[in-house]
């Protein structure tokens, strides 16, 4: 089976200081992997240069694309890597803000990728848009809302909504249910999951919530210092933490 | 001070050729804005002064000049435009468009079809057609660099999901040749057809030091949605002084009693078909 994703030390420094260095992991299709790490281990900085939003120093990342079969996207023109943006990825911010256009309606925001790649109907994209607020829970009678008058966990699903519509791949999530209440973010977990594995979608999502990794993902990675120090099964390395930082990590979480 | 001491159209040469060199450009790369080292003018930003600077550097002694201002002769801005350019290159002016070789104009498209001999100079307050949707510069450039249009259409999206329809009015995008989506500077939609034309039409933005060219017979396709055509909608009415029903109409209101009255816009082609009338 040929990896989704197959990087190989991606190394990404800030001036003299690491930002994340020697990362080298595979992503097979379906699988969703976690990364987790305390503030400032270099995890977001490893989403960004995944996902094209940063230039790292050294290293690939190659991807199994549609039509080209797998190149390293690190070496693809700017057109392309956008386009693979607007396409084959999505990715989710940890501030709605940052994803969404604030000043469109919802439905207009769903659209916008559609629209980005081809799409000049508007009954069809209006559908579209109308469909996929259905399947993320936001009544169809707030298409034609901003964003803005939406409620911290709207956002967050009508972000997830505009960056599925065009039916990716592979989805980068940067603390997806950071800063929502716990009961909006079971229902978000709830949401992400289901979607994940009904669309069959890889997805590498990024948090230091050990709670969200032990529901979402397969695998889990744990960062320390701009380096990878323990891969494995999520249950495994949750219930059997090898690397002195894991342990102490898993035995910070509060018990309620 | 007398006339002469103004080099010919007031600008220097050094300058007017710096402009030539950006409307080639422009020409060349039909819709894509070049940016240029604007002036300082004779007078304030939003009166035209990427028009003027335009006009200057395409102005020969031979030339007969007009200037129209929301499609009339006789408004301010016209009138100080075209006395200005009498005065520092004493070139010939005229109000009747068939006769001029240069029109400057701020907002339409004259209703008489332009020909090759005729060059078309709009004044444009904002050039980026992003501008509103993508306030940063930087990202505006790459969006046409690399043709990342579909934010264009989002506008348009939202005018259909709260009007019910394209509500966009004037400055409204145009395609130009396949390639860059442009604004046509605030022309009501009726006049976009008319920017496939056989003119020269050059695009001046002063403030924003920007010029854009569509050379003759350069296709140049108003975006829309498939269920959604393009339409360039006028008032529903026929002109209430030539009686034409096929111009650009502007609503004059006559008194405090909620009298109005439509008229062409376009106050040189409303008086001439008068004239033939009469």
């Amino acid at each position: 089976m040929t990896p989704l994703l197959d990087v190989k030390s991606l190394t990404m420094t800030y001036g003299g200081r690491i930002g994340c260095t020697d990362v080298s992991f595979t992503l097979y299709p379906g699988e969703v992997l976690g990364i987790v790490g305390e503030s400032g281990s270099g995890k977001s900085t490893l989403l960004n240069c995944l996902a094209g939003h940063l230039p790292p120093d050294r290293g690939e990342v190659i991807f199994d694309t549609r039509a080209g079969g797998p190149r390293d996207v690190l070496a693809m023109s700017e057109p392309e890597r956008r386009m693979l943006g607007r396409t084959d990825w999505a990715f989710v911010h940890q501030n709605p803000r940052d994803g969404l256009r604030m000043r469109v309606s919802a439905g207009g925001n769903v659209g916008e990728r559609l629209m980005a790649v081809g799409a000049r109907h508007y009954g069809e994209i209006r559908g579209a848009a109308l469909d996929w607020l259905d399947r993320v829970e936001i009544h169809e009678s707030r298409i034609d809302d901003r964003p803005a008058a939406f409620s911290g966990g709207m956002q967050q699903r009508l972000q997830i909504a505009r960056n599925l519509v065009t039916g990716p791949r592979l989805v980068f999530m940067d603390e997806p249910t950071g800063g929502l209440d716990v009961s909006v973010q079971a229902r978000l977990l709830d949401l992400i999951r289901g979607l994940v594995r009904r669309m069959g979608l890889s997805a590498i999502v990024v948090t230091h919530d050990l709670a969200v990794v032990r529901l979402l993902a397969d695998r889990l990675m744990v960062m320390k210092d701009g380096r990878v120090i323990e891969t494995g099964l999520t249950d495994q390395v949750l219930d059997d933490p090898q690397a002195p930082y894991t342990q102490l990590l898993v035995s910070s979480v509060l018990q309620v | 001070m007398s006339d002469t001491d103004y080099n010919f159209a007031y600008l220097d040469e050094q300058t007017k050729r710096m402009i030539r060199r950006a409307i080639l450009k422009g020409v060349a790369v039909p819709g894509y804005q070049v940016p240029f080292a604007s002036r300082e003018m004779p007078m304030p930003y939003g009166w035209g002064t990427g028009g003027v600077q335009v006009s200057a550097a395409c102005l020969t002694p031979e030339d007969t000049f007009k200037v129209i201002d929301q499609g009339a002769d006789d408004t301010t801005n016209a009138v100080s435009i075209r006395k200005f350019f009498e005065k520092t290159a004493g070139v010939a002016v005229t109000e009747k468009t068939a006769e001029a070789t240069i029109i400057q104009t701020r907002h339409r498209i004259p209703e008489t079809p332009l020909t090759e001999d005729q060059i078309l100079v709009y004044q444009v307050p904002i050039p980026e057609p992003l501008r509103f949707l993508e306030p940063r510069e930087t990202e505006t450039r790459k969006m046409h660099a690399l043709e990342e249009y579909g934010l264009m259409h989002v506008k348009l999206y939202e005018d259909i999901s709260r009007h019910g329809e394209i509500a966009t009015a004037y400055a409204y995008p145009v395609k130009v040749e396949g390639r860059y989506v442009m604004d046509p500077s605030p022309i009501p939609k009726f006049d976009n057809p008319k920017l496939e034309s056989a003119a020269l039409q050059l695009f001046g933005a002063g403030r924003e030091q920007r010029i854009y060219a569509v050379p003759p017979f350069t296709k140049v396709v108003s975006l829309d949605f498939e269920d959604h055509p393009f339409d360039p909608s006028k008032a529903p009415h026929p002109c209430a002084l030539c009686g034409a029903e096929d111009t650009y109409l502007d609503e004059v209101i006559t008194d405090d009693a909620g009298g109005r009255m439509f008229v062409c816009s376009d106050t040189d082609f409303c008086a001439r078909r008068r004239g033939e009338a009469a």
